[in-house]
């Protein structure tokens, strides 16, 4: 449902990758690999269409996203190297800011349970920035519990979290991969994750 | 001829069409230059009121009109280029700020050396001098704005949107600063107060318009050359020019 | 609540829990009336004539002062980002932002402006009219502004060049918005200045949300 075609990307005077190509169907994961540098991190970006496209052609759904962009957007879920938290607003905040923004449906008492699941019950309603950098990550990652997109980008999602917390997400990728969900990581670890999944070699 | 358009649109095809061209219009530009001053500086009549001073509306008056010029010149490329994703409308819109910038510079200097003499005053707020200066910190905000950013392509595309912002901006703060002006009764300026504008006047102000047209083009084509052959530099074309090879050889021995 | 509210909502309380952005403009228009006068000298019939254009020239200034951080927080932790992939549009954000911007460091200056007026003994009308202006000229400001941020975002250099870009626009705010109190006072009236300066408020309100967003994913890019 997801196709990628002969993709590139220069950045100044570097071509950083050229005719990159995949699919993703339902319940399938991807994960991207490739040295530090050679453009991951970009090609994720391209994909999400923050950066604007060269050459090549995405499709969601068959359609093009260039085209239509905010029905690719209202399936998309997208977790950056940053954590797209607000730091004087607390985990609980944030989640609910966040899907009020995503334009989704979020209740309260959805939000804790989402938080708690991420193990931050009790810290639901600190301000972010007392909280440890794992936990901030971890407030950051329950978007995904809440989220209802389909596709999920994910970029090194499993960094800076201890065992159990990694854990839990692989946990949650899970779910949503059984739920004929998408996912598309990058991650320097290896990837296990449930259900039918590949690797992707991003060569310069 | 679109077909022809689309295939300038490439900077490595635009870059031996500019070199062609830009002797042509710096020729014309000196010719034109030459003949528009001796017009304004020994044929036309002395004014009645202001004497010979006046004759710095020579320069004054077409470097004015043409620092609009290639203003609403730059704002058209932006356009284009972020309507079409071009390179090159981006290339052209940078080669011409410069000498825009420059034109309003002019402007604002021989307006003030103009008016001493005549008001006693290096300064006036006239609607028309003021406008200039705020055009002028257009051309500097577009010039510092491009420089500052790394990635030509997003310099390019900021830039595009600050001189289309800018254009739609410059007829609100002309007839802002008119306003403003009238209202105000200040030192009004009036270029030809009091006396009719000759034949000859007339005449030598336009030859001097189209020549500083001419400069314009010249420069611009030869300035995009140069951005030309640095945001391509790593292309193969770059590379087989017979100039570069001059040079890369020169670096080797 | 709808995607509008909540930005609108997350960035006003974001501020009162720092406080220091409507302190800082605040701040500064209080210091620029005060010092004004300490510049030119105590005869009121000169402060009266340039009262105005003083108190216009600060707000605009202090205005300016805050633009620089209307997107850059949001730019630097993530969350620009992932407004941009919202399935709203970004120019219904970005307009929930510049509210908040101007609710933040414009309506405090309008409230404040009757009050530094009487510094200059400028007439009950004159306020009248100084306020109004104000209130419309604000919002005029941090819509111009925000396209000013949103191209300057993460470039180097970045306070001053917001300075450089956004000052030829903002003259026709200044132009109109001071000499509607000054036609108020010399007696003319100040409904042709007023009616312009809402006429530009109006179109700015239209373009200012668009042209920003399309300025925000350029920077979004790099």
């Amino acid at each position: 449902m997801l196709t990628a075609s002969n993709l590139s990307l220069s950045r100044g005077d570097r071509r950083l990758f050229s005719s990159v190509s995949f699919t993703l169907e339902s319940g399938q994961w991807l994960h991207l690999e490739g040295d530090n540098g050679v453009g991951k991190t970009s090609l994720l970006r391209l994909l999400c269409g923050l950066i604007s496209l060269e050459e090549g052609e995405i499709r969601w759904k068959e359609q093009n996203t260039v085209d239509t962009p905010e029905v690719f957007r209202a399936d998309l879920a997208y977790l950056g190297h940053q954590l797209a938290l607000k730091q004087d607003l607390s985990p609980l905040e944030n989640l609910l800011t966040d899907a009020a923004v995503s334009g989704r449906e979020l209740s309260v008492a959805d939000a804790m349970a989402a938080l708690a699941q991420m193990g931050l019950r009790s810290r639901e309603h600190l301000p972010v920035r007392v909280l440890s950098q794992g936990q901030q990550r971890r407030s950051a990652l329950s978007r995904l519990i809440v989220s209802s997109a389909a596709l999920w980008v994910l970029d090194e999602p499993f960094v800076a979290l201890d065992a159990a917390a990694q854990n839990v997400l692989a946990g949650v990728i899970n779910a949503h991969l059984s739920r004929q969900g998408m996912v598309l990581l990058t991650s320097h670890q290896a990837v296990s994750l449930a259900g039918p999944g590949r690797s992707y070699k991003l060569t310069a | 001829m679109i077909r022809k358009l689309f295939y300038f649109s490439s900077p490595q095809n635009f870059y031996p069409l500019a070199g062609k061209l830009w002797p042509v219009f710096a020729c014309l530009a000196t010719a034109l230059t030459v003949w528009g001053l001796w017009l304004g500086m020994f044929v036309a009549p002395t004014d009645v009121q202001q004497g010979e001073g006046y004759r710095i509306i020579y320069v004054h008056v077409p470097v004015s009109w043409m620092s609009m010029v290639i203003y609403l010149a730059m704002a058209f490329w932006a356009l284009l280029g972020l309507t079409f994703n071009t390179r090159l409308s981006g290339m052209l819109t940078n080669a011409l700020a410069p000498t825009g910038a420059i034109f309003a510079f002019l402007s604002l200097w021989t307006g003030a050396l103009w008016g001493k003499p005549m008001w006693g005053t290096w300064w006036v707020w006239d609607a028309r001098l003021t406008s200039e200066l705020i055009l002028f910190f257009l051309y500097l905000g577009f010039i510092a704005l491009t420089s500052a950013i790394d990635d030509a392509r997003r310099a390019d595309k900021a830039g595009a949107i600050l001189a289309l912002v800018g254009a739609l901006n410059v007829p609100v703060i002309y007839f802002s600063v008119k306003w403003w002006n009238t209202l105000h009764q200040g030192a009004s300026v009036s270029l030809t107060k009091g006396s009719s504008m000759q034949q000859t006047m007339l005449e030598a102000m336009l030859i001097m318009a189209v020549a500083f047209w001419m400069y314009a083009i010249a420069m611009t084509l030869y300035r995009v050359r140069s951005i030309i052959l640095i945001r391509e530099r790593h292309s193969q074309w770059v590379a087989d020019l017979p100039e570069v090879k001059a040079l890369s050889l020169e670096a080797r021995t | 609540m709808s995607a509008f509210a909540a930005i609108l909502k997350r960035d006003l309380v974001l501020a009162l829990r720092r406080k220091n952005e409507v302190i800082t403009s605040v701040f500064f228009f209080v210091v620029v009336a005060a010092l004004f006068p300490l510049g030119i000298g105590p005869e009121m019939n000169t402060l009266r004539l340039v009262g105005p254009g003083i108190l216009w020239v600060g707000a605009l200034l202090a205005s300016m002062l805050s633009l620089g951080r209307m997107f850059a927080a949001d730019h630097a932790d993530g969350t620009l980002e992932q407004m941009a992939l919202s399935p709203n549009s970004l120019s219904m954000l970005v307009a929930a932002k510049i509210l908040a911007h101007w609710i933040l460091s414009g309506l405090p200056l309008v409230l404040l402006a009757p009050v530094l007026g009487l510094q200059f003994d400028l007439s009950a009308n004159a306020l009248w009219i100084l306020t109004l202006s104000l209130l419309l000229g604000t919002p005029l400001l941090s819509l111009i502004g925000a396209v000013g941020a949103a191209l300057t975002l993460g470039v180097r250099g970045g306070d001053v060049l917001l300075t450089l870009l956004v000052l030829p626009l903002y003259v026709p705010a200044l132009v109109f918005g001071a000499g509607a109190v000054q036609a108020e006072i010399s007696g003319l009236g100040a409904s042709a200045h007023l009616s312009i300066l809402s006429a530009m408020v109006l179109v700015a309100a239209v373009f200012s949300p668009w042209a920003s967003s399309v300025a925000l994913r350029v920077a979004l890019e790099s």
